[in-house]
Formats: C-alpha cells, structure tokens, sequence
C-alpha cells in the first residue's frame, strides 16, 4: 500500500516535470521560459525525493532542531511559517536598503536584472508577500488552533498551504528580474502565477475555516474575525484585479479586462484593500491574540474590539479612490475615496487605544519586558499611519504630498513601525514556545532590535516628510513670468542628502533584523544567554533594620 | 442594467448596508452581553501554559 502511494507520487511528480519541460520548450518568451525551467527542476527533485522515499523535511527538521514528536497542536507549519518569515525578512530588508543606495548613488543600477524599477517591486513584494504573508500564516494557523481548541483541520493541504505559498514567491521574485510584469502596483505577478496563487489561497481559506468549523470553544475570538476577514477579502481583491486575458497559453504577457481609469479604480481598489485586509486586519489580527497573551490580560474592551472589526470592514473597501485624486476619475468618486479615509480614522484609532490599554495596569511591563515594548510601539505607529492617511487624503493635502517621497514615509512608517514591529513581537513570543525552550537567547538583544529598529523608522519618516514636502513646493513653485522654477533634476539633487538620510534609517532597521536573525538562532540552537536582567528591585541592607530606640518621635 | 444597479446602490442598497452596520455595532451591547463578552475576551486563557 505504501510503495503504491509512493509509486503514484513519483508518477505524478514526473508528469508535472514532463509538463512544465514542454512548457518551456514551447514558450513564447525567455521569463516563462525560465519559470517553466524552475518548476521542472523542482518536480524533478521531488521525482527523486519520492522514488528514494527519503523525506528531506526529516533532515531539514532536525537542522532547524524543530522538536520531534506529536503535539497536541500541528505546530509545523507554523514553525515552517517562523522560518519563512525570518529568511524572507532579510531578503527584502536587504532588497530595501540596496534600492534606497541606488536613489543616492545612481551607479549602483545594473542593468537589466539589478535595476531600481525590477528591484522595487521585488522588495515591495518580498517584504509585504513573502515577510508579512509568511507571519500570516504562520501566526493564523497558531491563533486559531489555539482559540478554537482543535488540532489543524486537513494538515497536508495546510502543508501544501505554505508551500504553494513559496512557490508563488519564488515565481513572483524571479519574474520581476526577468522584467516579468502586468505593471499593477503590488500585483506585479503575471497571470499564471495569479492562478497558483488562487489555488494556494482557496486551499489556505478551506484549512482555516475547517479548523473553525470543528472548534471545541463555542465563541469564535476575535482575531479569528480579523483572519478570516483578511483571507475571504483578499481572494475576492486578488481574482478582481488580476482579471487578464494571456496573448498565449505558453507566454507571459496578458492583457487586462479593464481599460482605462477603470483600470486604474480596479487597481487601487485592490491596492488599497491590500494596505486595510493583508497589512492591517490580518495583523490587527496578530495584535488581539498575542498583545492580551503577552501582557497576561484580557483586551480591554471586547465590544470595542466588535465595532473595530466592523467598522473596518464597512469602510476600507470604500477608500481607494484617494489614489486617483485629481485624475480622470470623476470627481464625486474622489470625495467618496476621500471621506471615507478620512472616517476611517475614528475606528483605527478605536482600535489602538483597545491595544494601548490591554496595558493598563500592567504599564509597569514597558520597563520590564521588551517584548510589551515592541508591542506598544507596533501600536504607537499604527495610530501614527492611520492618522497621517486619513490626513494625505484630504485632497488639498493631496496635491501637495501625491507623487512625492511622503506618499513612501507614510507607507514605511506603517511598514516597519506596525506591521514590522507587531511581526518581530509576535515572532519572539512564538519561538521560545514552538521550540519548546524557557525564552529567548537574550532579552536584552531584543531591546537592542527596539532601539535600532526605532531608530531606524524615525531617520526613515523624518527625512522621507522632509524630502516629500520639498519634492512638493518645487514642483508647484512658479516664477513671476508663470513658468515652473523648477526643473525635475533640480528637485532630484536637492533630495540627495535626505536619501542618504534614509538609506541610514533602513541600515539601522536592518541591523536590528540582523541582532534579531542570530537571537532566534541561538534560541533555536537551546542556548540562554548569560545577561544582567532587564530590571532588579533595588534593595538596601543598610536601611533594613528596626529605628534605634534613642529617637523619640516630633510632638 | 447600470442605472438600474446605480440606484439601487444609492438607495435601498444604501439603506441596507447603514442599518446592516449598525446592527452589527449594537450587537455586543445587547442586554445581557456583558458576561458573553467577558467569557469572551478571557477564553484565550484557558489553555496550558505554552499553549498547548
């Protein structure tokens, strides 16, 4: 029974290999060429992987030291998750800095594959697909096994899952080296990959709603609202927009259903989507589970955390249109994008005060554990972002800061102070559980990771405002006779020391990445570091002793 | 088929989302949530340390 199944798979695994090879010899173009290679090559591997029946996730386990054995939960793939989040976090944090280097210094473009307009999309996606994706789906599939008390429902489709998950990434990041490209903002994946991508992602929908289904906890906690929320919009956001009909079976062009400032609504329905259901629910779902579990306190208000949920829902889907201020697109869908952006700030920072005071009476926690500190900080810069959104909507505001180096502050600073803060937090709190260790390497490393990464955000925003407003008075700026004073390369050259600045704030952001790299290395090597505690309650033998009996109180 | 959707939206489709959202909202303050909400908020603590 066994040597049939594996049979089977070797079969199968042979015919996708002969498949993608006559892909690839019947392509059209070099990039489809060349991911056609890269499938084979990977179906062929794992040809030879079931024909041996060695199973290389043994191996790769025990280098990773990831505990043997049953668990109660099925924690691989959320290990796997971890892992991901960790290799994927560098690659784009590296991709990022590298990118700002070549604003400054322009000699660092090499053309064709190492240019800034096939790297950009490769950081962009690198560090919101397969980062903040990979943290998604690691900590989903923790939260709502834990908060439904029930084991992962069909765990081989969760392992296909997350790697599927990987797949789409490696297609996608080599696609745009390749100068593979629909050109949609943060739907830059041709549409073969879009189609896998569907299929990983109804197969992500069908693990996590089977896990709900058999819960054994009557109530569905409310990170799993927000997970759910994520998941369902995004497939919807994702088919939508990506909505393309190829020139060729065989080639990697497509073109779109939509033309025209249709396009451009569908597309900045679906970017902005993007920003509100992948990069705040999903990790607003993050924040209900781990902050409260952190912190040792339930969330401060459960119903607020309700009215959260769905105010979120009702008016983010409405607020894309501030993408298009001042286009072809009619005025009135303007002001809607606008007036919804601008009430979304009410519920966002709803939400924030819910965090910020899961703290209370536990504020203590900020001093002591740096973990809570992360937290708090994630959370700062979420009520920072989601009020300087709502604000760059204004249209008024719009037309100075659209085009410039603020619109990319405002994302960065949502970027790695929310997302990237609340992801490092969540990923300290699981590791030391999912190894099974006592806690992480060092302590102190992890305030070493706040600082720099604080640092780091604050150097990134402050000189991206700076340049941004700059960027914006000298294109408007008019000269008596009614010309523009300016030329573009004039604003280029004046911009030249803020993205020096900038290129230093993702340097410290990095190094912070790299302190946190080796802790959760150690950590998972079963190492503890030797470390003065973060705090010590002072004690004075001197003062430890009854008054002498010769004082005699005042009257 | 545009128009006929187009006044929908901005009319009884309008109407039902409002009070669709507002439903939802006033759902956790119904007399008597008070003690679901608590059981709620509190149920991520039932489990064995690390979780397990």
């Amino acid at each position: 029974m066994q040597a049939e199944s594996a049979l089977g798979r070797v079969a199968l695994w042979f015919v996708i290999a002969l498949l993608a090879l006559a892909a690839m010899l019947s392509a059209k173009d070099g990039g489809f060429a060349a991911h056609a290679l890269i499938v084979a090559v990977t179906a062929f591997a794992l040809v030879l992987v079931s024909a041996a029946r060695f199973d290389p996730t043994t191996s790769l386990n025990s280098f990773f030291r990831i505990p043997p054995g049953e668990s109660q939960y099925d924690d691989d793939p959320v290990r796997w998750g971890v892992l991901a989040t960790m290799f994927w976090g560098l690659a784009g944090f590296v991709a990022g800095l590298y990118i700002a280097l070549q604003l400054a210094f322009p000699q660092l473009n090499f053309e064709p594959y190492l240019n800034f307009g096939r790297l950009r999309p490769l950081h962009t996606s690198a560090v919101i697909f397969a980062f903040g994706g990979n943290a998604l789906l690691a900590t989903s599939f923790y939260v709502v096994q834990r908060t439904c008390r029930a084991k992962l429902a069909f765990p081989s489709l969760a392992r296909f899952v997350f790697w599927g998950y990987q797949m789409f990434i490696v297609l996608a990041a080599t696609g745009y080296l390749l100068g593979v490209t629909q050109s949609k903002e943060y739907a830059e994946p041709e549409w073969y990959v879009d189609l896998w991508l569907t299929i990983v992602w109804v197969a992500y929908l069908i693990v996590f709603v089977a896990t709900i289904v058999k819960r054994k906890e009557p109530h569905i906690y409310v990170a799993n609202w927000f997970f759910l929320a994520f998941i369902i919009t995004v497939a919807m956001l994702h088919v939508v927009n990506n909505l393309a009909i190829p020139v060729s079976p065989t080639g990697s062009r497509s073109y779109q259903v939509f033309a025209g400032v249709q396009d451009a609504l569908t597309q900045w329905w679906y970017g902005h989507n993007a920003v509100g259901f992948f990069l705040t629910a999903g990790f607003l779902a993050m924040m209900y589970y781990f902050v409260p579990k952190q912190a040792e306190r339930p969330v401060y208000s459960y119903r607020l955390s309700i009215i959260h949920f769905w105010s979120l829902i009702f008016l983010y889907i409405w607020a894309g249109p501030h993408h298009l201020h001042y286009t072809a697109l009619p005025d009135w869908a303007q002001t809607l994008g606008m007036v919804f952006s601008v009430m979304l700030w009410m519920p966002s920072w709803g939400g924030m005060i819910n965090g910020l005071m899961t703290l209370n009476g536990a504020w203590d926690k900020i001093r002591t554990d740096p973990i809570i500190r992360m937290m708090v900080m994630a959370l700062a810069f979420y009520g920072m972002s989601t009020f300087e959104g709502p604000m760059m909507s204004i249209k008024a505001v719009n037309s100075l800061s659209h085009y410039t180096d603020w619109t990319i502050g405002h994302v960065h600073s949502g970027a790695l102070g929310w997302n990237g803060m609340i992801t490092f937090a969540c990923v300290y709190y699981l590791v030391p559980r999912l190894w099974k260790r006592k806690r992480m390497y060092s302590l102190r490393m992890i305030n070493w990771h706040f600082w720099l990464a604080t640092l780091g955000i604050v150097f990134y925003a402050a000189s991206m405002w700076v340049a941004g407003v700059t960027q914006g008075l000298m294109w408007r700026e008019y000269g008596a006779d009614g010309y523009l004073v300016n030329s573009f390369a004039d604003t280029v050259a004046a911009l030249h020391p803020m993205y020096l600045l900038r290129a230093f704030g993702g340097l410290l952001y990095l190094s912070g990445y790299v302190i946190m790299i080796w802790n959760v290395w150690q950590t998972l090597a079963g190492r503890v570091r030797e470390e003065a505690p973060m705090t010590e309650t002072p004690h004075d033998e001197n003062a430890d002793r009854p008054l002498p009996p010769a004082a005699v109180p005042a009257e | 088929m545009y128009e006929t959707l187009r006044h929908f939206a901005d009319s009884y489709g309008l109407a039902a989302m409002m009070v669709a959202f507002l439903a939802l909202c006033a759902w956790p303050f119904r007399p008597g949530a008070h003690q679901h909400n608590q059981n709620a908020a509190n149920s991520i603590f039932k489990d064995m340390p690390d979780g397990e």
